[in-house]
């Protein structure tokens, strides 16, 4: 009796609805894979913000269609072009690599191989190079200005 | 020779940028143009029982103007829509855009607890009464309420005008407010080349 | 009548600023004394005016003087007395006029504290520094004058942005600017030493300290930036790579080229026409960045208000500034090869290298920047470059800087020895290697990118350390070390802190996205997190649903949280403030969604879990003052003395 009593106190102190809290999305992997795939796709209408991090109308509506989306079983891929259909590559944060883009995705390689090719014709040059008494004599001059830390 | 090339690599940045000065990076164009216009079938406002779809205008030019009455600058665009379709015989096909839901003054929390078609009385009240007052420019209004048809014709932010030719086939968009200059140097030459 | 007295004011700074261009730079090319002499004084003057000013642009906020269009756009009357303050240099005018005000102390900084050096080329430096003021404050007198009336005057403002009103913002465009414009001096010394054909050791040993410290003001600038969006923007984030940031980044890169050739030229005398085009770039990308800022060819989060005339003006701007200096770069720039000869493996090739890498890092994060320009003006559509395209490209170029970073300091000058170079450094590579592979395995999940960040971070600490023993058993003390080489370290150790929390952050971080009712809780970390419901808050300018969040860990409530949803009074904006727990290895973030039904207080929750992201600031903390330390180092002031008799003999020779 007494333990009845004590269950039923506790009963109504422990508020009902409070637990554990769910997930924002109903299906907790495809809001995983929702938030990924938005958080590379660019809020067209705030326009420097992703897709995920929006709290714009638009946004909410695409974030939305992405869950019906995904939830219809189409793939990342599907739904990509789902919207490049409607928007363009404008939406992609990862530019997609085709001959518009070819510069964009080598040039930071070949500004190496450039760097690299100054890097050893420089050198090249330098290592033949001999002293020069003057330069020699400037620098001595300078190295007993400065605290030498050698 | 070397010792120039920073100032002409800095030349050829200085020609971009000055031809960027007269772009909007901010307008995206619609990958739609020189496709077929995306089918819909949706109602009339007003008109519950009557059919709207995009294949019902094959064999005509017509303009499709994407609005609501909670966009300012849709307001402002009303008198030069007005004018247009006193000069052009293209008709001109109001899509009512999220006019409950998209309204920030609105919860929308309480518009999704509407049925329907309260929902959709509510847009006939506030959209007629914004024709009477500013007169109506469209030869009939259709209904987006949840901003489907918007997402589908690749809509990002209101007003936007699409011209669509007999075939069906998207030819421009007009991202935001059509312009004195726009209507006459684009949209009226462009809808007489099309034979509207 | 106070903005008449600072629209004067300005046009006084304008005609002074003319004045301290135009006499100097005639009268060092006529070898004129008279003229020289003006410098000083114009320039101290047109910084005093630009002071007033912006004094009385200050005042304007503070009274709260609607009938100025600049203080009725960006600000109101029930916005904090300090954000009043700072919504001075908010606006794209008052950003100007800040802008302005940094130059004019910048020169004035210079005027005072040279002089030891040349009269021709303090007259030189100056008068550079003058022309690039008068570029300003013409563009601020017609095109965006602060002081413009409004007519009639506002009841009210239309307040600060919200995103502006938080304290990271106080400090942050001040800091930012002081580096951008600190870049001046460094781009005037060139100027100078270009023009009066004295590119020597003397010339890199002046610009030096002044380099170093604009560089340390933009590191802190750009971590103030970083903090501001971690806490402001309520996703957490800390870095977009957005056009503004990227417009602040790459005169950072510049900068930090440009420190590493100067020590070369300083010391050994080679590379002086890299260098003093390092300089020329440095300050380019500055004036670069607030082109693509204001004129509004990139879209961006920050962009100011847009004007094809503010963009036109800045533009010719420009073509005078950097044209004009490239110019004189490409005429006078030395053509024979400076200074002495070193080997494929020396202190000057790993410099050198060091520098290919870092311009190689800038090349692409202004490639991404100015691509979907460059697209759109060929007419050939719109693409967008964002996060994931510079994360791919920037980050495996900073393996080969990072690596550089630990040998450079440790090889000789001329000529190093490899066996030599080996032997020293194998056990730092070994455990630096071991580092990288096995710490992962500790933590959650084994991550390729975490195995390079922890493996270069270890590098970098053991090389610091090496340094320091090395420099000890050859018989120096602790204290008979310095400053320059304890503001190297300082610096290398900083960003060896910082790689590590960017490693741990980026690789580890766990957040979720939950519906909360009141008493809900959730798990993450080890953490509990329990919702105790929302209540009405009235801010000054705005109104707020502050959430309660108890954290607990094993039972035991730790804190409480209270991240806000506001709504702001005079836009009507609302903003989501964040509530973050800070603490050395971990930051707990709860951030307010939107309320999913506001009757039973359900309410969408973010929490992040972030660890060790403090070490990034704290690295970027480190590195600001291993700069200050370097640039305070004596051998700088004894120059103050020993110089004028140098420069007349290098000169002879």
């Amino acid at each position: 009796m007494k333990s009845l009593l004590f269950s039923l106190l506790l009963a109504l102190t422990t508020p009902v609805f409070a637990g554990e809290a769910l997930p924002v999305g109903e299906d907790p992997a495809i809001e995983q894979r929702m938030i990924k795939l938005s958080e590379e796709l660019r809020c067209l209408v705030c326009q420097n913000e992703s897709l995920a991090g929006s709290h714009a109308e638009l946004a909410e509506d695409l974030r939305e269609e992405i869950r019906v989306q995904m939830k219809a079983g189409k793939d990342d891929k599907e739904v990509i072009n789902y919207l490049t259909t409607r928007y363009g590559d404008f939406v992609l944060y990862r530019p997609p690599f085709k001959p518009l883009t070819l510069l964009l995705w080598l040039g930071p390689a070949l500004f190496l191989v450039l760097g690299a090719g100054i890097w050893y014709f420089t050198l090249n040059k330098r290592s033949k190079l001999k002293e020069t008494p003057v330069d020699e004599k400037q620098l001595a001059a300078a190295a007993h200005l400065l605290e030498d830390n050698k | 020779m070397k010792r120039w090339l920073p100032l002409v690599v800095f030349l050829v940045l200085v020609g971009f940028f000055a031809k960027g000065l007269f772009l909007n990076p901010r307008e995206v164009p619609s990958p739609f143009i020189g496709k077929a216009a995306p089918a819909f079938t949706t109602t009339e406002v007003c008109q519950p029982s009557k059919l709207f779809s995009a294949a019902d205008m094959k064999g005509k030019v017509w303009l499709l103007n994407v609005w609501s009455t909670w966009c300012p600058s849709c307001e402002s665009e009303h008198e030069i829509l007005l004018e247009l379709s006193q000069k052009t015989s293209a008709p001109i096909v109001g899509l009512v855009y999220k006019e409950l839901r998209g309204d920030s003054n609105i919860d929308k929390r309480k518009v999704k607890e509407l049925a329907s078609n309260e929902e959709s009385a509510l847009v006939c009240q506030r959209v007629t009464d914004r024709l009477q007052q500013l007169g109506n420019p469209y030869a009939l209004s259709i209904l987006d309420n949840e901003g489907k048809i918007g997402i589908d014709y690749g809509v990002y932010g209101v007003p936007e005008t699409f011209i669509i030719d007999k075939e069906g086939v998207i030819r421009y968009k007009q991202p935001g407010v059509i312009t004195d200059k726009s209507m006459q140097e684009v949209i009226l030459p462009k809808l007489k080349e099309l034979g509207a | 009548m106070i903005p008449e007295l600072g629209h004067f004011a300005l046009i006084v700074a304008l005609l002074l600023a003319l004045t301290q261009a135009i006499l100097p730079l005639i009268g060092a090319q006529r070898g004129n004394l008279t003229l020289m002499s003006v410098a000083r004084p114009a320039a101290q003057g047109q910084f005093v005016f630009s002071l007033l000013a912006f004094g009385c642009l200050a005042y304007s906020f503070m009274v709260n003087d609607f009938s100025v269009e600049n203080v009725a756009s960006n600000s109101f009357s029930q916005l904090p007395e300090i954000y009043r303050l700072t919504a001075t240099w908010g606006s794209h005018e008052g950003s100007l006029l800040l802008w302005v005000l940094i130059l004019g102390f910048w020169t004035t900084a210079v005027s005072v504290f040279s002089r030891h050096l040349p009269d021709d080329m303090v007259a030189r430096v100056l008068g550079v520094m003058g022309l690039i003021s008068v570029g300003f404050l013409a563009f601020l007198l017609t095109t965006s004058n602060p002081f413009d009336r409004l007519l009639p005057a506002a009841a009210d403002g239309r307040d600060m942005n919200p995103l502006l009103q938080d304290w990271g913002m106080i400090i942050h465009p001040p800091m930012l600017y002081m580096g951008y414009v600190g870049f001046a001096v460094a781009f005037a010394f060139a100027i100078a030493a270009l023009l009066s054909g004295r590119l020597d050791a003397a010339w890199a040993r002046w610009s030096r300290p002044w380099t170093t410290v604009a560089w340390a003001f933009l590191t802190l600038g750009i971590a103030l930036g970083s903090w501001w969006a971690y806490r402001e923007l309520g996703w957490g984030g800390w870095w977009f790579w957005d056009p503004t940031e990227n417009a602040s980044f790459m005169p950072w890169i510049a900068g930090t080229a440009l420190i590493h050739s100067l020590a070369v030229t300083e010391k050994r005398g080679a590379f002086k026409a890299w260098t003093v085009l390092l300089a020329l770039v440095a300050f380019s990308l500055s004036l670069l960045g607030t082109f693509l800022v204001r004129s509004g060819v990139l879209s961006s989060v920050h962009a100011f208000a847009t004007d094809p005339a503010r963009g036109a003006f800045i533009l010719g701007f420009l073509v005078l500034v950097i044209g004009g200096s490239l110019v004189l770069y490409a005429w006078r720039a030395p053509k024979m090869l400076s200074g002495g000869g070193f080997t494929w493996f020396s202190r000057e090739a790993l410099l050198l290298g060091n520098n290919v890498v870092l311009l190689a890092a800038l090349g692409a994060v202004l490639l991404g920047t100015l691509y979907p320009l460059l697209i759109d003006a060929l007419g050939m559509g719109k693409i967008s470059v964002g996060p994931p395209y510079f994360n791919a490209v920037f980050v495996p170029l900073m393996a080969p800087a990072l690596f550089l970073m630990g040998v450079g300091p440790l090889a000789r000058w001329k000529e190093a020895s490899l066996p030599d170079m080996l032997s020293r450094l194998k056990w730092a590579l070994a455990i630096s290697v071991a580092t990288g592979i096995l710490l992962p395995l500790t933590l959650d999940g084994f991550k390729p990118w975490a195995v390079f960040g922890f493996a270069m971070a270890m590098w970098i600490l053991l090389t610091v350390l090496i340094g320091f023993r090395e420099r000890l058993k050859n018989g120096a003390r602790l204290s008979s070390l310095t400053r320059s080489f304890w503001g190297m370290q300082l610096a290398h150790l900083g960003m060896a802190v910082g790689v590590a929390g960017i490693t741990v952050v980026a690789n580890y971080q766990v957040e979720r996205d939950v519906r909360m009712n009141i008493g809900d809780h959730t798990e993450l970390a080890g953490y509990t997190f329990t919702f105790r419901g929302t209540t009405e808050h009235q801010g000054p300018n705005y109104r707020a649903a502050r959430g309660s969040v108890d954290v607990s860990k094993n039972g035991k409530v730790l804190y409480e949280l209270h991240p806000e949803k506001r709504i702001y009074n005079a836009s009507g904006m609302p903003m989501t403030e964040a509530s973050i727990q800070i603490a050395m290895f971990d930051d707990i973030y709860v951030a307010l969604g939107e309320p999913l039904d506001e009757a039973a207080q359900t309410w969408a929750v973010r929490v992040f879990h972030k660890p060790f992201i403090n070490w990034l600031w704290i690295g970027a903390l480190m590195m600001v003052i291993g700069g200050f330390l370097a640039a305070s180092d004596r051998r700088y002031r004894i120059a103050v003395k020993a110089t004028a008799p140098t420069g007349a003999a290098t000169q002879g020779a």
